[in-house]
């Protein structure tokens, strides 16, 4: 058995690193798996940047953030797979909802009904899908809105709530249910609405790494697949919720993994493998690049043109030839599938999921000749 | 005589506060605020326009002050981590000792140094308290649960506190559990049929 050290958060969407522990995926790819628990983004980082773990789990923006010189961190991050798709969920406070009559699901209305008020929201990191996600919507739903957009972390998202300091948030499971429970909070979308198909965890490594990480490619993909599947659920819950990793109640993870929250069932609300869930494709680390350069006032091209060098589309081909679909191009026209459909792969076929923005559009940069 | 630097702590616990802060006023003289983590943490420490702020490695508001590493105006100056910079064998020994630094552009390496050797060395001896309290604090508690098993089985059963004792000691090693799981699976037990 060789030994590996990966870092993760606390969150639902660490499943596939406890998964291949748990249900020995890992071990089937003789690795054995510690899994080292940080309390902060900045911490797992500094475990990643310090070599006390190799991989971790990540916020997807934030390998991109690194190599656009964003934000802190010594060494090149890259990203060798794709851990999760959506999970956030966007929630107001309730009188701020009751006030505007919020709905569920609605991003469109959601933005005419916020208007121009002040709004503050908040998100776990200035470099998250959540935060990208909240500017993308509001940006065009709600247009000289000015969301102030500031980083509480998720185990506080509640209290702040309550204490009048953010009106609301955009957070993974099981925060937003925490916080509906606590501080009266109203879900009011969820990040599938805005993106359904947004990429929200990687697997991240040191540049470099990634070479030698076919054994935990192979076993992370299976255990996504484990973890995707509708009658593991209960089990998976009940995994996640033990005291070394989320410590909490299974009852606060189920309704999650089971697509619904607020009472809601949202289909497209968190993956793990789905169709081609886990492949990193560059045109997502371009949208993730282009986004970033727009908040952040950087050359849209050349963001998009470094952020592709992050996903590492080529490796995951690489590690995973024979066990995951490959598809023929490792570029796709983010936005542009209303629904799900078959095509052609490297050898036989695969699924892609639909993969629509809220506002019909379409990302599609044509790559640096 | 170079100018003081202003520094603060990041540091919810005031026992814990002013301790790192009477380590720090040996380290030289500078300007030191405590701030509680929470609520607006990257606005407060903003407005104190710090030289350095030390924070627990492991607190959950760093998150917050990743925002001070992207200036907000053009007169501010970012903060970098410190394990940005060059000095590996500081950066290492503050990893270690559970302390982040972050600094803010331009202020030079020898002047940091003797105040994060001062933190490190205090977060070194919090690392040791925190242990042997937990450890002391776990023993009590799992004292406490053994006292209440055992009350339960006597006056359930009817015997004296020491069969009590020798039967749940038997039990334990028979199912191969340590006597506090198996009290405490007692007590749930008795909690729930009560």
């Amino acid at each position: 058995m060789t030994p590996l050290a990966l870092g993760y958060v606390p969150l639902l969407d660490a499943a596939p690193l406890v998964v291949a522990r748990e249900m020995g995926f890992a071990e089937e790819e003789g690795l054995s798996l510690t899994l080292t628990r940080a309390a902060s983004w900045s911490q797992l980082r500094d475990m990643l940047d310090s070599g006390a773990v190799a991989a971790a789990h990540m916020l997807s923006a934030m390998p991109v953030a690194r190599a656009l010189g964003l934000g802190g961190g010594t060494g090149a991050t890259e990203v060798l797979m794709v851990l999760s798709l959506g999970g956030q969920v966007i929630g107001l406070s309730g009188d701020l909802g009751r006030r505007i009559g919020a709905g569920f699901g609605d991003p469109v209305a959601l933005g005419a009904a916020l208007g121009r008020s002040p709004l503050r929201l908040g998100v776990p990191f200035p470099f998250s899908m959540h935060a990208l996600l909240l500017r993308y919507w509001l940006s065009r739903a709600a247009p000289g809105l000015a969301p102030q957009i500031v980083v509480v972390p998720p185990p506080r998202m509640a209290a702040a709530l309550k204490a009048g300091e953010i009106d609301g948030f955009c957070v993974g499971e099981p925060w937003g249910s925490a916080a509906v429970a606590e501080a009266g909070a109203q879900i009011v979308l969820t990040g599938s609405h805005i993106w359904s198909q947004s990429p929200e965890k990687v697997l991240a490594a040191r540049k470099g790494w990634g070479e030698a990480a076919g054994p935990l490619l192979r076993a992370l993909w299976r255990a996504g697949r484990w973890a995707d599947a509708a009658e593991n659920s209960a089990t998976l819950a009940e995994i996640l919720a033990r005291a070394e990793y989320l410590d909490t109640s299974a009852l606060h993870i189920e309704p999650a993994l089971q697509g619904r929250v607020a009472d809601q069932l949202v289909p497209d609300l968190i993956h793990f493998h789905d169709g081609t869930a886990n492949f990193p494709w560059r045109s997502q680390a371009g949208w993730i690049g282009a986004e970033l350069a727009e908040a952040h006032g950087l050359n849209p091209g050349a963001a998009i043109a470094t952020a592709r060098a992050c996903f590492r589309s080529d490796l995951y081909r690489r590690h995973l030839a024979g066990l995951a679909p490959m598809p023929r191009s490792s570029d796709k026209a983010e936005g542009a599938l209303e629904a799900s459909e078959s095509l052609p792969a490297v050898s036989g076929s695969l699924r892609l999921s639909r993969n629509r923005f809220f506002d019909g559009a379409v990302f599609d940069p044509a790559p640096a000749a | 005589m170079e100018a003081a630097l202003t520094i603060i702590v990041v540091e919810q616990d005031r026992d814990r506060a002013m301790m790192i802060v009477d380590a720090l006023r040996d380290a030289g003289q500078h300007r030191i605020a405590i701030i509680g983590s929470g609520s607006g943490l990257a606005r407060r420490v903003a407005e104190t326009r710090p030289d350095l702020v030390l924070i627990d490695a492991g607190d959950p508001s760093r998150d917050e002050l990743e925002e001070l590493t992207l200036a907000a105006g053009p007169l501010e100056r970012p903060v970098a981590m410190f394990v940005d910079r060059s000095d590996q064998g500081l950066t290492r020994a503050a990893i270690e000792a559970g302390v982040s630094a972050y600094v803010v552009d331009g202020l030079r390496s020898e002047r940091l140094r003797p105040i994060l050797d001062a933190a490190i060395a205090r977060f070194h001896m919090f690392a040791r308290m925190r242990t042997e309290l937990a450890a002391t604090k776990a023993a009590l508690e799992e004292r406490k649960v053994i006292d209440r098993a055992k009350g339960i089985l006597m006056c359930a059963k009817g015997i004296g506190e020491e069969e009590a004792y020798a039967l749940m000691r038997k039990t334990a090693m028979d199912q191969g559990k340590r006597l506090g799981e198996l009290a405490q699976a007692l007590v749930t037990a008795a909690e729930l049929l009560r």
